[in-house]
């Protein structure tokens, strides 16, 4: 969903080739104002996916305070009804996959902000995708930068460090109710007795199964939104390729124009679902690996 | 997909939303939901139990009614039976007023006409006896002739 006019501009006088487009968009703002070079190095922060995910995640707590704090068992608004609607739906799931009311007490609070703000998070993806990236890129060249180096990306669930962060945090969750539940020691215990049998000789084993399983589930819960979401979003910019091709008034340019509005439109409403489903699947994947956490094999 | 130190800040933010949440966003809401679920079911209790106690009046205000119905009509049957009495009563009362009152008057009735019947009788005798006494002076003496007299008296009477 791109200003394709205004990409067009510059396509036809200095503007980027398509590849350039892509991979300029696909590019993290961070510490450094470089594009990252190696695969892993903790010394770069990615800013941009800090910033939106801080901000989305403050817009619903906020939000989701407002509804709190007004609450009343009377007769609820429109509003409130909304956010029960939201609460319940958590609550039930909550209530299904996990036993343990006290563990509840924690874990559902913990779905329902992982539902909303990863909903909030995907959500980024409805905005023209070169809005906010144009607006950074006037704010960097006013300051006197080069303006090919305003990288922003507005998505933060594509990117795999917010989602893997949040997946390892599920993770940390889960170990914590493994010890909280079982006990170092029936923990420990668990670890090399499951799921093979309790055999002294099967101890390696198992302990290698579990610790793959605790990888595969991190892995995957992290990597399922991540690759979702960067791929909802390359495909809008795939589209946006085609509105950046206008050439002129001509015909070509009017049918790639068409069928760049007729994509968009046709990408973004199946986006909706995507958006939704991917966050619901984060949150019930959640309760689950927390929930299994709770029981022994 | 390049890792940099952006996970640990996620790590950090999550777990700081996760508390808030947890904190000052879910209680209240699941506070007034819970509320609210208990609110509706003693709702639905009193309107259960004020349909059993109006079902309940009802029947007893169909009873309250019958009886009364019944000790009313007990009631008048009773008055109309005393009433009955009382007519009854005074009727006997007054017959036997009158029945008195004539055999008062029969008796006072015929004691006078007795009276007068045995004044008559003497008179009649003491006529009779004179007459005869005029017409047969000479041969009748009082004496040897009483009881001829008397029963001649006696046949009058």
């Amino acid at each position: 969903m791109a200003s394709g006019t205004e990409l067009a501009t510059e396509v036809a006088h200095h503007g980027p080739t398509p590849g350039e487009y892509i991979a300029h968009h696909l590019t993290f703002l961070n510490n450094t104002g470089e594009k990252q070079a190696e695969l892993i190095n903790w010394n770069l922060v990615n800013l941009d996916t800090v910033f939106y995910s801080v901000i989305l995640g403050v817009i619903a707590l906020f939000v989701l305070y407002r509804a709190a704090a007004k609450s009343t068992s009377g007769v609820p608004g429109r509003f409130q009804a909304a956010v029960e609607i939201l609460v319940e739906m958590v609550a039930d799931q909550a209530k299904g996959l996990i036993h343990s009311e006290e563990s509840r007490r924690t874990v559902a609070p913990l779905a329902l902000i992982v539902f909303v703000w990863i909903f909030l998070m995907n959500a980024m993806d409805f905005l023209p995708l070169d809005l906010l990236p144009r607006i950074w890129e006037g704010i960097y060249a006013s300051a006197g930068h080069d303006p090919h180096h305003a990288y922003m990306r507005v998505v933060p669930t594509a990117d795999i460090n917010a989602t893997m962060g949040m997946s390892i945090a599920v993770l940390l969750v889960c170990l914590y109710y493994n010890v909280k539940i079982k006990g170092a020691g029936g923990w420990a215990h668990e670890l090399i007795s499951a799921p093979f049998g309790d055999k002294l000789i099967l101890a390696p084993f198992n302990f290698a199964m579990n610790v793959i399983e605790f990888l595969a589930k991190t892995v995957s819960h992290g990597m399922r939104l991540f690759g979702n979401m960067f791929a909802g979003e390359l495909i809008f910019m795939l589209i946006a390729l085609m509105g950046a091709a206008w050439t002129g008034a001509n015909a070509p340019s009017f049918l790639l124009a068409f069928g760049h509005v007729v994509a968009g439109f046709a990408w973004a409403v199946f986006h909706i679902l995507v958006v939704a489903l991917q966050a619901f699947i984060f949150m019930m994947l959640t309760l689950v690996y927390i929930g299994q956490a709770h029981e022994g094999h | 997909m390049n890792l940099n130190a952006t996970l640990i800040i996620q790590i950090v933010v999550f777990l700081t939303f996760v508390w808030f949440t947890k904190s000052f966003v879910w209680p209240p809401i699941v506070k007034a939901l819970d509320e609210r679920a208990k609110k509706i079911a003693d709702g639905l209790a009193a309107a259960d139990k004020a349909k059993a106690d109006l079902a309940n009046a009802e029947k007893k205000s169909v009873e309250e009614l019958r009886s009364a119905r019944e000790s009313a009509a007990e009631l008048r049957s009773g008055a109309e039976k005393q009433a009955a009495k009382l007519v009854e009563d005074a009727r006997a009362e007054a017959n036997r007023i009158v029945a008195a009152a004539r055999e008062a008057a029969g008796n006072e009735a015929a004691a006078a006409a007795q009276k007068a019947k045995d004044a008559l009788r003497d008179q009649v005798a003491q006529l009779a006896v004179a007459g005869a006494e005029r017409i047969l002076r000479r041969e009748i003496n009082a004496q040897v002739h009483a009881d001829l007299l008397a029963n001649l008296k006696q046949e009058l009477s």
